[in-house]
């Protein structure tokens, strides 16, 4: 297993509550834009049917999967009450100055 | 060039006025307003409430800072006009602000009448007429015990009541030997006396005051026969006098108020006076009922409206205190030529007493069961005979033979034209009306829609029994919240919402309360719905509040791909465009092309990347086919080929599918047209189904062929195709702006009943008025997939993000 720090784009590519993925080699990553600037990563997939959380709604800190609407605090990667589970969460870095976006994920 | 108007008097008489005259002449006027307190116009009426713990001061402002900005009036808070030129034309207020006028309008009010007493001049002793006046109340039962209230009347008591509530020890002091003497009698009076002390009410009855002792600060109130009673705070409550020392000032005739005509005009041209300042036919009124009519008679007038002027009111009085029922309206008093009927139950401490003259009721007093109140109101002012009556009048369907919930069938029972709230002229009519055809559920809707219940609030259980009537089980439903993140019911949100002028998602959970930081996928989507209705052209749509399909244009499928669906109207294609869509589907490798359930073409499994490409491909309009919208018109062919056929039903399904494509509705709205009654197009289980019959087209309403099949309700039958996008616009605008957010047609029809519906949409004007409001609507939208094809910002959203490198 490698750990790998990859630039993934700038903070203005992602809207705010909204998300982008993007492909690191089998895992697809969903990173969100919370309404306070945060940016979160988590694996796009649902534990539930492996919905796409990226395509799904931000309220807050957690997404709700577009397929059966779970919700995924999304930095924790715990699934919300009253389902359970959780999803893989990533470490993101924000460079403030020049707004540039760092995703660190787990190679093997 | 507009007319300059203004307005001496930020109260309830001259803004109720502007409010019609606004509605009536909005661009009439260039408006200038000055108030000597230094708040927006607030409810007066409802001070009391704020004293007895029922409203917040917050609550009680009629037109907030933003309605006169709305509106474009120049506002001067603080400012007491001191000076009217009439040679000039203008007025110069106490800080040498200068207006000129064409149009000036006296609405100045009254001052409490304060007791020229030695000592009145301490601190601790204040009137109960402003919201400073409450305060000082609030403040005063932090620190102090005792208080003493000067005058027995309906104010006294209200402010009396107020104080006992804020925890002090209340005495109040009255000349006469009995409580209110202006509006009941003595039976009357002594059995509101015992229900106040027994609520804690101590009264000194007979006691004329002397003097109010104290070093600096009331301490003792002291009377003419010698005896003294502690009071840290002395508030009276003894009268108004009108506010006229400005009109006396211009030389405008005066008695003890204004005197105005019977259209409000003063002695001088141009300037106008009403309310309490204005004295009528020799009454100057203080009650909040005659000032609204004068205000509605006077915005006639300078809206250039006919008007009949105003003839004088005859008024009722309800004492709002809590727990005590009195009403009483007319000459009450046992004069000469007149017949008295009384009825008189210590046991259940109720007390009626109506008089008559030549066979006319004239005055009633109600103590205890007031119920009746609004229908004797109604009956004195309308003058009618009531001969053989008299009994039941007296003794009602409540207190007699029939068990309880009698007072239930009298509200039914009551006629159409019957007063309910008094303040506002609201008759049971009106109200019945806004909760059968407006979709009121809750007392708050309906004291939106109609301002029954919104002033002095006496009303409320009658409003309360009538909502129980005629809104059965749906006032009951309400009470759940919108979602988990709210207790607010959507009537209650959109209510406020619209009162308050809220304009974002933000603001609506900040303002209202929400419980979570940025609501849920029910409540998001939602409000972006409200707001867009409610607001169509100032709200911008925020497609991070809606839900996935409608933020992406296209289908989400269970392995993340989408589907697309072009706009095929009235579902009538050509070779070349299936030409065009089977090459693009071969460009893109769509997995699967299938027709759907309303005729039309649908290519599934789309990569979310390839959506706009292949959108950019097939330059045709969206389908809509995701969206809480108008999916599709289905059509058969009609009289075009079919031998059956007896109109023209693609042509009409075109047009319609023209005319609505990209509305945004509650929920999703399919649509159909059959061109005879063989109904091929399944009409009668659409949202909005049409069926062509020989010489005309029926219309037919709220059909479901999902989870549960409904078949759709006729609405009318009409001839022509523009009645059929008359009707349907209508309709539709009017689920628009009723329906909860996700509630199908179906489903709300059987809510609000057909009935409510087609009352709604019976007269053509408010049919042409909704099918304006809609028609405004569609001029707003464009289409989605071209808006994303041409936006580097919104297309940039369906491709992945791309690693660059490792770092």
């Amino acid at each position: 297993m490698e750990t790998v720090k990859m630039l993934v784009g700038s903070v203005s590519e992602i809207d705010p509550k909204g998300s982008r993925k993007i492909k690191v080699g089998n895992t697809e990553v969903a990173l969100f834009r919370l309404s306070d600037g945060e940016i979160l990563a988590v694996e796009n997939k649902c534990p539930h049917k492996g919905g796409m959380l990226s395509e799904g709604m931000v309220c807050g800190r957690t997404v709700h999967c577009p397929l059966h609407d779970w919700r995924i605090d999304l930095r924790s990667g715990a699934v919300q009450e009253p389902d359970t589970g959780c999803v893989t969460t990533f470490p993101v870095e924000i460079d403030r100055e020049s707004g540039l976006v760092f995703l660190t994920v787990e190679e093997g | 060039m507009k007319q300059k108007l203004v307005l001496v008097g930020n109260g309830m008489a001259g803004l109720r006025m502007l409010e019609h005259l606004l509605k009536l002449a909005p661009e009439r006027y260039e408006i200038t307003i000055f108030g000597a307190e230094p708040h927006p116009n607030y409810n007066r009426i409802m001070l009391s409430s704020v004293l007895a713990g029922g409203a917040d001061l917050k609550e009680i402002i009629i037109n907030g800072l933003d309605w006169y900005e709305e509106h474009r009036i120049n506002l001067f808070l603080g400012h007491t006009v001191k000076e009217i030129d009439t040679a000039a034309r203008k007025v110069i207020s106490d800080q040498g602000t200068e207006a000129a006028y064409d149009v000036l309008v006296l609405a100045t009010g009254s001052d409490p009448f304060m007791l020229p007493l030695p000592g009145a001049e301490k601190e601790g002793v204040i009137a109960f007429r402003n919201i400073q006046d409450c305060q000082t109340m609030i403040e005063t039962s932090g620190k102090y015990k005792k208080a003493a209230v000067i005058g027995g009347g309906l104010l006294g008591l209200e402010a009396a009541r107020g104080l006992l509530h804020l925890g002090m020890d209340v005495s109040v002091v009255h000349i006469h030997p009995y409580l209110m003497e202006r509006q009941l009698d003595e039976a009357a009076s002594r059995m509101l006396q015992r229900e106040l002390e027994a609520q804690g009410m101590k009264f000194l009855l007979s006691k004329q005051s002397e003097a109010v002792l104290g070093r600096g600060r009331a301490k003792t109130l002291a009377f003419t026969d010698g005896e003294r009673v502690d009071a840290d705070l002395v508030v009276m409550a003894v009268g108004i006098r009108p506010n006229v020392e400005l009109a006396k000032r211009a030389g405008l005739s005066v008695n003890r108020g204004v005197v105005v005509n019977d259209f409000m005009e003063t002695s001088k041209p141009g300037i106008y006076a009403l309310g309490e300042c204005a004295e009528h036919r020799g009454i100057a009124y203080g009650l909040v009922a005659p000032l609204y009519e004068q205000g509605a008679v006077l915005a006639k007038k300078l809206a250039d409206v006919a008007t009949e002027g105003y003839a004088g009111s005859v008024t009722s009085t309800k004492l709002k205190v809590s727990g005590v029922d009195v009403f009483s309206a007319g000459s009450f008093r046992e004069q000469e030529g007149a017949r008295v009927l009384k009825f008189q139950d210590e046991v259940e401490g109720v007390y009626k007493k109506l008089v008559l003259k030549d066979d006319r009721l004239v005055g009633a007093v109600l103590f205890g069961d007031t119920s009746d109140g609004a229908e004797l109101f109604s009956l004195m002012k309308k003058g009618e005979s009531v001969a053989g009556r008299e009994k039941e009048l007296l003794l009602g369907v409540s207190a007699g033979t029939l068990p309880k919930g009698g007072g239930t069938s009298r509200l039914e029972a009551c006629a159409d034209d019957e007063i309910i709230c008094g303040c506002n002229g609201v008759d049971k009519g009106t109200i019945v009306k806004s909760i059968q055809e407006q979709g009121c559920t809750s007392v708050s809707q309906i004291k939106a829609c109609t301002k029954a219940s919104g002033s002095c609030g006496g009303c409320k259980p009658l409003v309360e029994g009538l909502l129980q009537i005629y809104a059965g089980d749906a006032a009951v439903n309400v009470k759940e919240g919108m979602c988990g993140c709210t207790t607010l019911t959507r009537d209650e949100i959109v209510g406020e919402v619209k009162r308050m002028g809220l304009k974002t998602i933000k603001e609506v959970m900040n303002v209202l309360g929400w419980s979570t930081e940025e609501g849920c996928t029910k409540c998001r989507p939602a409000l972006n719905y409200y707001l867009g209705m409610l607001w169509p052209e100032d709200y911008i749509d925020e497609k991070e509040s809606r839900i996935t399909n409608e933020r992406y244009h296209a289908n989400i499928q269970k392995d993340g791909t989408y589907s697309v669906v072009p706009r095929i109207y009235g579902g009538v294609t050509s070779p070349a465009e299936l030409k065009k869509i089977a090459e693009v589907a071969e460009e893109f490798e769509v997995p699967m092309v299938k027709f759907t359930g309303g005729q039309r073409l649908d290519l599934l499994g789309v990569k979310k990347e390839d959506l706009p490409k292949i959108w950019e491909a097939l330059d045709m309009p969206s389908g809509h086919a995701y969206g809480k919208t108008l999916r599709t018109v289905k059509t058969c062919v009609g009289s075009t080929f079919c031998r059956f056929g007896t109109q023209d039903s693609i042509g009409m399904g075109i047009r319609l599918e023209k005319e609505f494509e990209r509305l945004n509705t509650p929920a999703k709205v399919k649509l159909a047209v059959s061109g005879c009654p063989r109904n091929c197009a399944e009409a009668t289980i659409k949202d909005f189904g049409v069926v062509a019959i020989d010489g005309g087209w029926e219309l037919h309403v709220g059909g479901n062929g999902g989870v549960h099949v409904r078949a759709t309700d006729l609405l009318c039958v009409v001839k022509t195709e523009d009645e059929v996008i008359e009707w349907s616009s209508a309709f539709l605008q009017y689920y628009r702006e009723n329906a909860n957010w996700n509630e199908r047609t179906s489903t709300w029809v059987e809510r609000v009943g057909l009935e409510s519906i087609k009352n709604a949409l019976e007269s053509r004007e408010e049919r042409l008025a909704l099918r304006d409001r809609i028609r405004n609507v569609l001029d707003l939208t464009t289409d989605p997939w071209k808006q994303i094809i041409s936006e580097p910002e919104l297309r940039k959203n369906f491709e992945p993000l791309a690693s660059d490198s490792a770092v």
